[in-house]
């Protein structure tokens, strides 16, 4: 029999399944004054791990408080935040593999600073200046990064999710045991993609990671005018794929849930889906203001769930840290990021020759014919172009 | 009359069609009791309640298809597309569905009370996908209507008349104009007729093109124009399909040159129909090749936008090079 569905049980009277019929429980592992639960099965992390999480939230937190101020200051065009999503993010990424290939949305930074992104590499690509890997095409916080296996970022929605499944289905035909990871949020689950690429890493048993940041919101869009049934984990046992649900401001659940599903993709060379249930404590970006939208009191509430926070008090619980330790590291960041501010803003903008640079291989007549037509303009009127004029 | 910046017209715009078609609905990602992300239908939800504007799921592709599915039941619909940028996915429903809903039924089904909405254009540091003008995809598809409103006032009117024109429209707004533009608009109901473009300015050595927020670009090249003794003559085409051949051409005639402007990479353009066209109505009158100022064969840059950008510096080097031919 070909069709797989009909191993079902009979039955001989009418009966519906509703969202309901699902139980989907939320693994936690850790309680809000930094013990763990009494029955709990904690992860695989030392002191050495536990303190790389802790220092990649820190500087995550930094460097949206900081940069979010620039941005009001007109230094930047453009910000995100990463805040009150730092265990889902970091929680996740430390249970991978360095040569797992993550495709992001564009709310993860926190995992490109685990991998190791500089904070001077922050900078340049905020600031577009010549230094940034993606030659200042695109807005702040697109980053991507090949050295670290960190693929660039796209604006539009839910387009990284069917390609994760076709990068983890080439290191499944490469034979390495690596997985591709791919975050997204509870919004970008409504596209299109988010159905061609679940279906299809299920069905051709491609090894990725799809992981999805449930934070309440899409821009000012709450979930519940964004899906009417069991979250999005309830699709993933749909699509016939391992699922689990993890409390996604508890950095050991996540840890403990992507550990184990990182294990799982690589021996069986199949998809994961994890949901991971955490709230956008800032606004969408800085062009939006959520005072719109939903209120203070409920944002109060969740920040009693600080992720950052939760880890922390585990940290010094566990003798590992201290309150004071955790404060100079604050410090060291906030300096650390102003003075690379002040570096990044002086570097100059790209060339203008980069204009025509990879929209193919290399610049087609056409294009080349041009540029040379800029350039001969530009030379002409070289203060309506001073970001380029100077150096041609 | 009413100072109204872009979007108050179009709020204006849409409010007015709400109230007098109970039919009407719209919709999108955040145009419900948030307004959208630029405020287009702000309180729109407060008057008219949730089941006639709405929030919907994150899927362009779902918003498009369920536009159709409305539309094709005789409801008239006004569907936002966040940025234009984002339309893509939306794209096989409106060039696949949309446009060809009444040509495969022979008219047994139509979509013709739906209006796809859409910010459009750069100049905002919005990178490459907060700034593409991709009028001409749709340009290209018989069975849709394209229109680009240039000011506040030309965005009531033309919105009123999108959403009553009897076939499905895309409709551009330019969103470097939304708030910065700012006139006199009535409060009652008019309607700018589709398919008609507008002589801004008459002028005798050269008339230059375009639409939406080039407009300002045109009539500022004009004015540097005529310091340096050049009259050109500025006309806003408006709707780009159907387009209005017969009012370029014609000035083309009284002028003997045209300069065609838009922020879409030259090549494939809209820029290029208009030039093959005019090419074959004026062939005789033209004193100089036809010229295009356009963006760039490349994505949309961020930090080289200023230079990517198709502005009033370039459109009047063109104007002079057209006279010296």
């Amino acid at each position: 029999m070909s069709n797989a569905t009909t191993n079902s049980e009979t039955v001989h009277r009418v009966a519906f399944l509703d969202r309901e019929s699902l139980a989907i429980p939320v693994l936690k592992i850790l309680q809000a004054d930094g013990t763990t639960f009494e029955q709990a099965v904690l992860p695989q992390i030392d002191e050495a791990l536990a303190n790389r999480i802790h220092d990649a939230c820190v500087f995550t937190r930094v460097l949206d408080e900081r940069m979010l101020g620039a941005q009001r200051q007109g230094r930047i065009s453009f910000y995100m935040t990463c805040t009150g999503e730092e265990a889902a993010i970091v929680g996740s990424v430390a249970a991978l593999d360095d040569n797992d290939i993550i495709l992001a949305q564009y709310r993860e930074h926190a995992a490109l600073r685990y991998r190791g992104f500089s904070t001077e590499q922050f900078m340049n690509q905020m600031f577009s200046n010549e230094k940034d890997l993606g030659k200042g095409r695109q807005m702040p916080i697109h980053y991507g990064c090949a050295a670290l296996n960190y693929q660039t970022i796209s604006s539009p929605l839910g387009t990284q999710i069917p390609q994760a499944t076709g990068v983890g289905y080439s290191l499944k035909l490469k034979g390495q045991r690596n997985v591709a990871v791919c975050y997204f949020g509870e919004g970008a689950a409504s596209e299109g993609d988010f159905h061609a690429g679940l279906n299809m890493a299920a069905v051709l048993k491609s090894p990725v990671i799809f992981f999805c940041r449930n934070n309440g919101y899409a821009i000012s869009t709450p979930t519940e005018e964004q899906f009417a049934g069991n979250g999005i984990a309830s699709r993933g046992v749909g699509y016939g794929m391992h699922t689990i649900r993890v409390d996604g401001n508890d950095m050991l659940a996540v840890l403990a849930a992507t550990q184990q599903a990182r294990a799982y993709a690589v021996e069986n060379n199949a998809p994961v889906l994890i949901e991971a249930m955490t709230y956008r404590l800032g606004a969408h970006s800085s062009s939006d203001d959520p005072s719109g939208y939903r209120s203070k009191e409920e944002e109060a509430k969740w920040r009693e769930h600080d992720p950052v926070k939760r880890f922390k008090l585990w940290l010094i619980n566990k003798g590992w840290m201290t309150e004071a330790e955790d404060v100079a590291l604050y410090e060291k960041y906030r300096e650390e990021v102003l003075a690379a501010v002040k570096v990044a803003e002086k570097v100059p903008a790209p060339l203008l020759e980069e204009i025509i640079e990879d929209v193919y291989d290399k610049p087609t007549p056409l294009l080349q014919k041009q540029l040379d037509a800029l350039k001969e303009h530009v030379k002409k009127y070289p203060q309506s172009y001073p970001k380029t004029s100077g150096r041609l | 009359m009413a100072e109204m910046n872009m979007l108050h017209a179009i709020n204006s715009a849409l409010r007015i069609a709400m109230e007098k078609d109970s039919t009407m609905t719209v919709f999108g990602e955040d145009v419900g009791h948030f307004g959208g992300v630029f405020r287009a239908t702000s309180g729109l939800q407060d008057t008219f309640g949730r089941a006639r504007c709405f929030n919907t799921p994150l899927t362009e592709q779902g918003i498009a298809g369920f536009a159709n599915g409305l539309a094709s039941n005789g409801m008239t619909v006004v569907a936002e597309i966040q940025f234009a940028d984002y339309i893509f996915p939306a794209f096989d429903q409106i060039v696949n569905e949309s446009a060809k809903f009444r040509y495969r039924s022979g008219n047994e089904f139509n979509v013709g009370g739906l209006t796809f909405r859409t910010p459009y254009g750069g100049g905002i540091a919005g990178g490459h996908y907060h700034s593409q003008s991709p009028e001409a995809y749709f340009t290209g598809t018989p069975g849709l209507k394209v229109v680009v409103p240039r000011n506040a006032y030309q965005a009531k009117g033309l919105l009123l008349a999108s959403i009553r024109d009897p076939n499905p429209v895309v409709f551009f707004e330019p969103k470097r104009l939304y708030r910065a533009s700012v006139g006199e608009v009535p409060e009652g109901d008019y309607e700018i007729e589709l398919g008609k473009a507008e002589v801004l300015q008459q002028g005798k050595d050269i008339t230059l093109l375009g639409w939406g927020a080039q407009m300002e670009i045109l009539e500022k090249a004009a004015e540097m124009a005529a310091a340096e003794g050049i009259s050109c003559e500025v006309i806003d085409l408006r709707t780009l399909s159907p387009w209005d051949v017969d009012t370029v051409a014609e000035s083309v005639k009284k002028t003997g040159r045209l300069l065609i402007n838009h922020e879409a990479p030259l090549t494939g353009g809209f820029a290029g129909e208009i030039a093959a066209t005019i090419q074959e109505e004026c062939f005789l009158y033209l004193e100089s090749p036809i010229a295009r100022v356009c963006g760039l064969d490349t994505p949309y840059p961020l930090i080289h936008e200023k230079e990517y950008m198709p502005d009033a510096l370039k459109t009047f080097e063109a104007i002079k090079a057209c006279v010296a031919f």
